[in-house]
This record gives C-alpha cells, structure tokens and sequence, in this order.
C-alpha cells in the first residue's frame, strides 16, 4: 500500500521570483503527485505571483504533476470573490476552502480542502453529493476519525497532512499589519519580511504561534511519519506536505514518499528530518486525540 | 408584535429564559445540555423537559425561542445532534440555528417544516455562500459574522435573500468563528466540536514570585502583576512576545456594543439584533435586554435613545467597549 505525495498551498507571503523558483524546483526533483496553487490567505497578495502562475503551472505540468487551484479560507470582498470565479473557470482541480468556492463550482468535481469543516458522515455525504472526489481532513481530526470518514466513503480519496506548520485560525483582520502598527488597507504587504511568519512566542520565551497576515498558525511542526503506515491502512490515499520557507522541501518529500512506501523507518525518517528542522517544536497531538501543540510519542 | 428590530436574547438558563424575556426579549435563544451546542459550560442550558416548559412560557408571552445546534458532530457521532433537531422540533420550537453540513441536510429532511437560521459558526459571509445554505437546505435566516462595516451590510443584506440577523452585544471573538482550532490546540477542547473554548478545566493561574501565570493547558497566555486586573486566557485574548515586546497580537480584551447605531443597522435592512451572552448570569441579561428593549421602543417612537443606553457601558467585558467593526470594518 502507498499513497500519493501532495504539496499543499503556499499561505506565506514570498516575493513571487521566490515563489517561482521554489515551484520550479518542485516540478523538476520532487517526488509528489499533486501541487496545489492559489492564494488562500490573503487575495491581496495574489497579484504579485498571477504573472507567474501560467509559466509555473506549465513547468509542474511538464514535471508529470497534477496541478491545483486553492480557493481563499474566507470570502467575504471583491477579490476573494474574484479569485473564485477565476478558479470556477479555468481548467485545474480546485482545492475548495470555503463553500463560496463548492457553491461557485455547481456539481462540478473538486477537492474539499482542509479549511473546509469536514467532521463526520453526514457532511461528507453533502459534500460527495455536492461533488467532492477527495477530502483534506481539516486539522483538529483524530485518526479514528479520519479512519472512518475514509471508510465511510471510498470513492472519495482521502488526505492527511503530515508535514508544516498547522493553520489554527483566520481572521478578517490583519495581525500582521497590526504587529506593525498599520492598518490592513495600506500594509505595504508587511508579511513580506516574514517568510516563515511573524514569531508570537510565550511570555516565557517558549514558541507558540506564527502570525501570516490573517492566519495564525502554530510555531511548531506538524510531523506524522510514525502515523503513515495506520494512515494508509486506514483508507489514506494522499499525504500532505506544507512548504515551509528555508525548509528543504524536496527532502521532506522524499522523506516521506519513502516512509509511506515503506522503504524507510520512521524513527530514521524521524532522525532526518530533525537535521531539516533544527530545534522547532513537533507536533502530533491532534492526530491522537491530544491539545494540537502536543507531542505524542508513543503511536 | 416587533418593535423596530427584533431583539435576539441569550438564555442560557430557564430563569434566564423568563428574565429575557420579562425585561422585553422578541426571542430568546438556547441551547441543550450538551455538546451541541457553542456554549457547553457547566451548569449551563436546558434539558428536554425544561426547553419545553420554556417554549411555553414564551408563546404564552407570544415571543419566540431559537434552539442552537450549532455545533460540528464527531464522526460516528451525530446520533446525539440529530436528537437534538428532534427535541427541538418536538418541543415546538421556532427555529433551530445550526451551521453543519450534514446536520442542517438532516433538519431540512427530517423536518422540513421546522424554520433554520445559519449559526454564525458557519462563517458565511456572501451572497454565494449564504444563497448555497438557502437553496440546499431552506435557511430563513443568516447570522451575520461580526466583520462587516455598516456600508457594507447595507450593500450585502439586500442581496440574501434571508432575514439577517447581526451582533450587538457582548463577547467579541476576533477569528472567524468556526474556524478556529487555538483552543483545541492548547487545551485538546474545541468551540467546534465540543462547544466550548478555553473551558474553565483547562486553565491554570500559577504564583510565580509577585506575579500570576495564566495558562490554557501548557500554553503560557498571560501574566499579572499583584496589581493588575486580570483577564482570562482565552487565546485570542493573549500576551505575547511579538518582535521584542510583549503584546496583544489579536485583540485587547473589549466588548462589543452597537447601542449608538440602531438606527443605521435598521437602515442597512437587518430583521434583528443578537445579545450574546448564554454564559452569563439573570442579573446581566435582565439589565442588557431591558437597555435595549428601552432603546428599541424610542427609536420605535421616534425618540432618542441615548437616555437607555448609560446601563449597557459599565456591563462590557473588561469596562472597555467598541465599535470596531461597524464603524471602518474589520480590519
């Protein structure tokens, strides 16, 4: 049993060359199946890098990638809204985070993504019907939940993230901006300085959270190889990886590709990936059933 | 009759429902004793026996009662929300506010003649979004997130093709409600499955020194002087180290009241006002209902209602009190 590898989409805000460039790598040496593209977090942002995206579509492409168009995690403006349509539109995959983007596609297949509040049977079944071919578990689920969403509809594929630092909430307003005394609508696009977020460590010193923009997420990682092998046999057809800035991304797939297929032990992957993250926090905590930020070593 | 706009009350309680309900709720909103719904704290909401006796008692005052199941179910777990759709279909209640997927398709099935309001946990927040929840599973009502400017409700509620309902007192949550997982990450308790965020079990204040720690779960949120007044460690609500210093990242901790804009919201062509506030206690709701009840019935007079509104200030979370969105959005 093996799975497919995935690259979720960017929520940091990179200079789109950088962007670019990390893409192109990607579709030359990287080892995954699917990369899903578009702006999530902010549609301000989305500009920058649309210039580009025609190009680094083509190159995943040519790579032998499927490629995705993520949807933004809250539509509320002009732009959101505009970014849906464009999505609705064109001819990839959509990664659907808000029901904006499901109402928008009317029937037609999508992948309902891990922003999208997927808990139980019976919201599945609304999203199936509604078009769904794969569900990205959303964050806070447990593996027996996840097992039995999988079980409970097996035309539809099912993905865990198992690498990156996890979305915790979304927010209208701009935390970024605000961190730096601006206000939203004249950022000067702040997040920019940030590329792997802005620190919000305890009072202690201990990290907690990274602020992007509207998202917070947490300062840790979320690591899950140990989990691969009872992920895909529970029904997993698809394992996420989050890029992460100054992150060897190519590694950490290949990492993982090779856990899940079984040619490595996830205590070395473990041990590899450490070198990768240096000292950040881990975290597995809610794939256990445990508080997010916990490290659940026993599995 | 309603006057003006409808006044959305919370009950947390049966004497709380009687309370609102005296002091001049249109309707009172509730929930059952248990994971369905947002506000599961202890000693909080009402069993079968008690909704219904509280359903009675406000059609014989002829005001409503709006049942909230406005929860996500587990997987394995939806058992106990569809019971709840029935409890309150059973007990005659006059609208159920919910925000699942699969449990609104399940009200829309099983009780296609029980009226759904979309819980503000659903987080919609266009016209695309809310007509989707209109067309699949027959909404009446949205209850607006609190992010919008007052022009830009005036722009979008004419487009909904629903009644909306919007917030114009009480907690202010700073993330997108329904789609925050801070709490469960600290504390394992999520606002979206287990209805309850930053529960009172999960926290900690520990001495250290002069100072108190205040912790939600292993998560360091805030520390006070011997002097300072203390806030509880609700995750949007805490200190942090951000660049160098320490600081609210999210939100200061403030209170949301819309008193001195009633008239603009009614202009915007909003159907009701919604009280939050199921946590808090008789004295609290009989104060805030009977200002705005008061300040309603002026307006609904052609008066001012500045003359009601002087009881609300000093009842807002931490003495401060804001406007924020409604005057420049959220931004």
């Amino acid at each position: 049993m093996t799975a497919a590898i995935t690259l979720g989409p960017l929520f940091w805000h990179w200079p789109a060359e950088t962007r670019r460039d990390f893409y192109f790598r990607i579709a030359d040496e990287a080892p995954v199946a699917a990369v899903s593209l578009g702006e999530v977090v902010c549609a301000k942002r989305a500009p920058f890098f649309a210039p580009f995206l025609p190009e680094v579509t083509a190159r995943l492409r040519a790579g032998g990638k499927q490629v995705l168009l993520a949807t933004p995690a809250v539509v509320a403006g002009p732009g959101e809204l505009a970014a849906i349509a464009e999505a609705a539109a064109g001819g990839a995959l959509v990664e659907a985070n808000d029901i904006t983007a499901i109402a928008a596609l009317d029937g037609r297949r999508f992948v309902s993504g891990p922003l999208v509040n997927l808990f139980h049977e019976g919201t599945l079944d609304v999203l199936t019907r509604a078009g769904a071919c794969r569900f990205v578990a959303p964050v806070e689920l447990s593996r027996p939940a996840i097992a039995r969403l999988a079980a409970h509809a097996p035309d539809c594929d099912a993905e865990v993230t198992v690498f990156g630092r996890q979305p915790l909430a979304i927010a209208m307003r701009c935390y970024h901006a605000r961190a730096y005394g601006l206000h939203k609508d004249a950022c000067r696009f702040v997040c920019e300085r940030d590329p792997a977020g802005l620190q919000a460590d305890q009072l202690d010193g201990a990290p907690l959270l990274r602020i992007n923009g509207t998202q917070t997420l947490s300062a840790g990682y979320l690591v899950c190889l140990r989990e691969i092998a009872g992920l895909l046999a529970d029904g997993v057809t698809h394992l996420r990886l989050s890029p992460e800035h100054g992150m060897d991304m190519v590694a950490v797939a290949r990492l993982v590709g090779r856990v899940a297929a079984a040619a490595l032990d996830p205590a070395e992957a473990e041990a590899a990936l450490r070198a990768l993250t240096g000292p950040a926090p881990w975290h597995n905590g809610f794939l256990h059933a445990h508080p997010g930020m916990d490290w659940v070593a026993a599995a | 009759m309603i006057r003006y706009l409808e006044l959305v009350c919370p009950a947390g309680t049966p004497a709380a429902l009687r309370t609102a309900i005296e002091a001049g709720a249109d309707t009172v909103y509730c929930g059952l004793r248990d994971a369905t719904n947002a506000r599961n704290y202890p000693g909080l909401n009402f069993d079968a026996a008690e909704l219904a006796a509280g359903i009675r008692f406000a059609h014989d005052h002829r005001r409503q009662v709006l049942v909230a199941i406005n929860t996500f179910p587990p997987a394995g777990g939806s058992a106990l929300w569809h019971q709840a759709v029935d409890t309150a279909a059973d007990c005659g209640a006059d609208a159920v506010i919910l925000a699942d997927l699969g449990v609104l398709d399940y009200a829309a099935t099983r009780h296609p003649g029980l009226r759904r309001h979309l819980s503000v946990q659903a987080a919609a927040a266009n016209p695309a979004a809310i007509g989707f929840y209109r067309d699949r599973f027959g909404i009446r009502r949205v209850v607006l997130p609190r992010i919008f400017a007052l022009a830009e409700l005036a722009q979008l509620v004419p487009q909904l093709g629903v009644e909306s309902e919007v917030f114009a007192f009480g907690s202010l949550g700073t993330m997108v409600e329904g789609r925050c997982y801070l709490s469960s990450f600290m504390a394992g308790r999520s606002p979206s499955m287990d209805g309850v965020c930053a529960p009172a079990e999960c926290v900690r204040y520990d001495p250290e020194g002069p100072d108190l720690l205040a912790r939600l779960g292993t998560a360091l949120l805030n520390r006070f002087g011997p002097d300072a007044p203390r806030s509880y460690p609700t995750p949007c609500k805490a200190r942090l180290l951000t660049r160098g210093a320490e600081a609210y990242p999210f939100e200061e901790p403030v209170g949301l009241n819309a008193a001195a804009i009633l008239p603009e919201l009614k202009a915007a062509g909003v159907t009701a006002l919604k009280i939050e506030g199921r946590q808090r206690g008789r004295a609290y709701v009989g104060t805030v209902v009977a200002a705005f009840r008061a300040m309603l019935d002026a307006l609904d007079r052609g008066e001012d209602p500045d003359a009601h509104a002087g009881a609300l200030a000093a009842l807002a979370e931490g003495g401060q009190e804001t406007l924020s969105a409604y005057r420049k959005g959220w931004r």
